[in-house]
């Protein structure tokens, strides 16, 4: 874990509220996996106090990206940053996602919906450097809320996509189109990230399949590094459940540690 | 060189800033950031007897400058942390102070005795001040009567000096203060946070699962200071100040008005570094101002 406090801009490009910002940090860059994630500082005062999570969306070289969509206050100032100002970062933090290994030759399934997608492009790439063939499934509320599209398409990735409204792709949600196309074929695993409502459908899918899924969680963080004790999900360990620290021992957890929250009614 | 080291009677420190329970973990969590030996000390996160849980998730929202937590003080209980986490922070040459807490005041005693055992601690803060764990705040710290007879209790069981933590969350901080001091207490740390609450409009609902939550940060300062000043000027026992110190010179305020040391809480997340900063920033001001012994400034508010 590395305190970066200039990590420079160097590249920004901007969808709508959506915003792909590559920064040069090289120690961080050269620790990062797939499925970790960074803090950022997002101005030196003291609103917004605390740093922001974001995921880290690729690696190359002495630069790793973050994607991110406007949610708020710090992310909205965030997004007004501009190439060559620098950012105070620290990471990389978390796990990451497991089992790249094990899934040489093999089809696997990566299911991002909305910001989601960010962190499943870094494993695309690990996983394609490995051997393994994704296919992605990638999903929003309507068609500009798939502005990584072109790009995953033109790295030549098998994509497929879903909007709730049917403005682009398969209408409804990803977690029903990835349904509907386990039909056809079984990937030896899943690997998702986005709204919890989705994730967690998808758990009840994967589970009716009996397919292996990593999912990647989120929650208000405090520190990022284990200090607060703030980020704490339930978690089920041993015979029982425990509220773990997400930032420490996730983001990324199997599907069957998973205690998903109980619909609001 | 500036004299950075402070005397709070029971124990000296090499420099007046510790930083705060609950914003530093065990200590560990920050050896990848800073040397802990450049510390004045640090209080680790409130312990229990028993290993708890804490309260149920969302635990933090943030506020404007400041965050509001309800943690509820989860942990490892005093048996992993003398076996597993002493161990390890105990040969640092820095104040380990443990954060003393209990369901009731015989579970205040019995952490004490049990930790009086171990070797490598320097002073328990006895914090009677949580607002997260009882319903509506409630805490011994909120009266002098619950104060004094907690703080006795203690005393009579330990051997090592107790640093009494108050919560901010009452009418009249100073009686509060000296029923600590009269029952033994041989210093004061306050403020603890200030019962709160943030409610996302959306939902209608609360942001956090407690539905309250106790405010930090920046957003606390002034008010923390006021309550640092009126102890500080009142009370014969060293006071150590808190509230929304991010930089050397919040944390100047606090000893002018009167804190002999300060904690360093909530800055800790949002800048791991913080506490080294600090110390730097605190000797660089008295370099500037050719002022050799940082003593010198502790209760040296002009009125
Ligand atoms: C491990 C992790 C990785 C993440 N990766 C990405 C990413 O790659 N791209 C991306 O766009 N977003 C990501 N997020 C979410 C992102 O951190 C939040 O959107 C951001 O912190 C909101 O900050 P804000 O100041 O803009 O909004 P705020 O004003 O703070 O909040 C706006 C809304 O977002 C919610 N929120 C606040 N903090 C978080 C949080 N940490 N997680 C989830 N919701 C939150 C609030 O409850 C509120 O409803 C990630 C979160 C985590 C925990
Ligand atoms: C997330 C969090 C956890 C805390 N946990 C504890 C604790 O375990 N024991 C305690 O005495 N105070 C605890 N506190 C209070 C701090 O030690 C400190 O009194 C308070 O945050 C004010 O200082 P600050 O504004 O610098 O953070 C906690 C504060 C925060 C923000
Ligand atoms: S964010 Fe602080 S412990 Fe996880």
């Amino acid at each position: 874990m590395i305190k970066d406090p200039r990590a420079r801009i160097v590249g920004k490009e901007s969808w709508r509220d959506y915003f792909l910002m590559r920064l040069e940090s090289p120690r961080i860059a050269d620790r990062s996996r797939p499925g970790q994630f960074i803090m950022v500082r997002i101005n030196a005062h003291h609103h917004p106090l605390l740093r922001r999570p974001f995921s880290i969306h690729s690696k190359n070289g002495k630069t790793i990206e973050i994607f991110f969509q406007v949610a708020g206050l710090g992310t909205d100032l965030l997004s007004q940053k501009n190439t060559d100002e620098t950012l105070d970062i620290l990471g990389p933090l978390g796990n990451g996602f497991k089992a790249e290994a094990e899934l040489k030759g093999k089809a696997v399934a990566l299911v991002g919906g909305g910001r989601g997608i960010a962190p499943l492009y870094f494993l695309a790439q690990e996983l394609r450097s490995s051997g393994a063939a994704s296919r992605i499934f990638y999903g929003g509320k309507t068609r500009a809320d798939l502005p990584l599209r072109e790009n995953l398409e033109k790295q030549g990735f098998d994509i497929s996509c879903s909007t709730d409204d049917g403005s682009f792709g398969f209408k409804g949600f990803v977690s029903d189109l990835l349904k509907a196309e386990l039909k056809k074929f079984t990937p030896a695993r899943i690997f998702a990230c986005g709204p919890e409502p989705m994730m967690k459908k998808i758990s009840g899918t994967a589970r009716q399949k009996s397919i292996p899924a990593e999912f990647s969680l989120e929650s208000v963080m405090g520190c990022g590094f284990g200090a607060c004790w703030g980020c704490v999900k339930r978690i089920k360990r041993g015979d029982g459940e425990e509220l773990v620290k997400i930032c420490e021992e996730g983001p990324v957890f199997p599907a069957e540690e998973i205690v998903w929250e109980e619909e609001e009614g | 060189m500036t004299d950075l080291s402070v005397d709070l009677g029971f124990i000296k420190l090499k420099n007046p800033v510790i930083a705060a329970s609950g914003t530093f973990g065990y200590g560990l969590e920050f050896e990848p950031f800073i040397d802990l030996n450049l510390l004045g000390g640090f209080v680790v996160k409130g312990l229990y007897f028993s290993p708890r849980e804490g309260n149920a998730p969302p635990r933090l929202a943030e506020a404007s400058s400041g965050l509001i937590n309800a943690i509820g003080l989860p942990g490892i209980g005093v048996e992993r942390f003398s076996e597993e986490v002493l161990p390890r922070i105990r040969k640092y040459d820095t104040a380990i102070i443990v954060n003393v807490c209990g369901e009731s005041e015989e579970e205040y005693g019995s952490v004490v005795e049990f930790l009086d055992k171990k070797e490598g601690i320097s002073a328990y803060e006895l914090n009677i001040s949580c607002p997260n764990v009882k319903k509506d705040g409630l805490c011994p710290a909120l009266s002098p009567e619950a104060t004094f007879s907690a703080v006795s209790l203690v005393r009579k069981i330990s051997s090592r000096p107790l640093i009494t933590k108050l919560s901010p969350n009452v009418t009249d901080i100073l009686e509060i203060a000296l029923s600590a001091q009269e029952a033994g207490s041989d210093a004061i740390s306050l403020v603890n946070t200030f019962l709160a609450l943030a409610v996302d409009t959306e939902t209608r609902r609360p942001k956090l699962a407690n539905v309250y939550g106790g405010l930090s940060g920046p957003a606390i300062k002034p008010i923390a200071l006021r309550m640092v000043h009126q102890v500080a000027s009142r009370v014969n026992i060293p006071v150590i100040g808190m509230g929304g110190i991010l930089e050397g010179n919040d944390a100047l305020e606090f000893l002018i008005a009167g804190a002999k040391a300060v904690e360093v809480g909530t800055a800790n997340f949002v800048d791991p570094e913080a506490t080294k900063r600090i110390i730097d920033e605190l000797n660089g001001y008295c370099q500037k101002m050719g002022i050799d012994r940082i003593e010198t400034l502790i209760g040296s508010l002009r009125t």
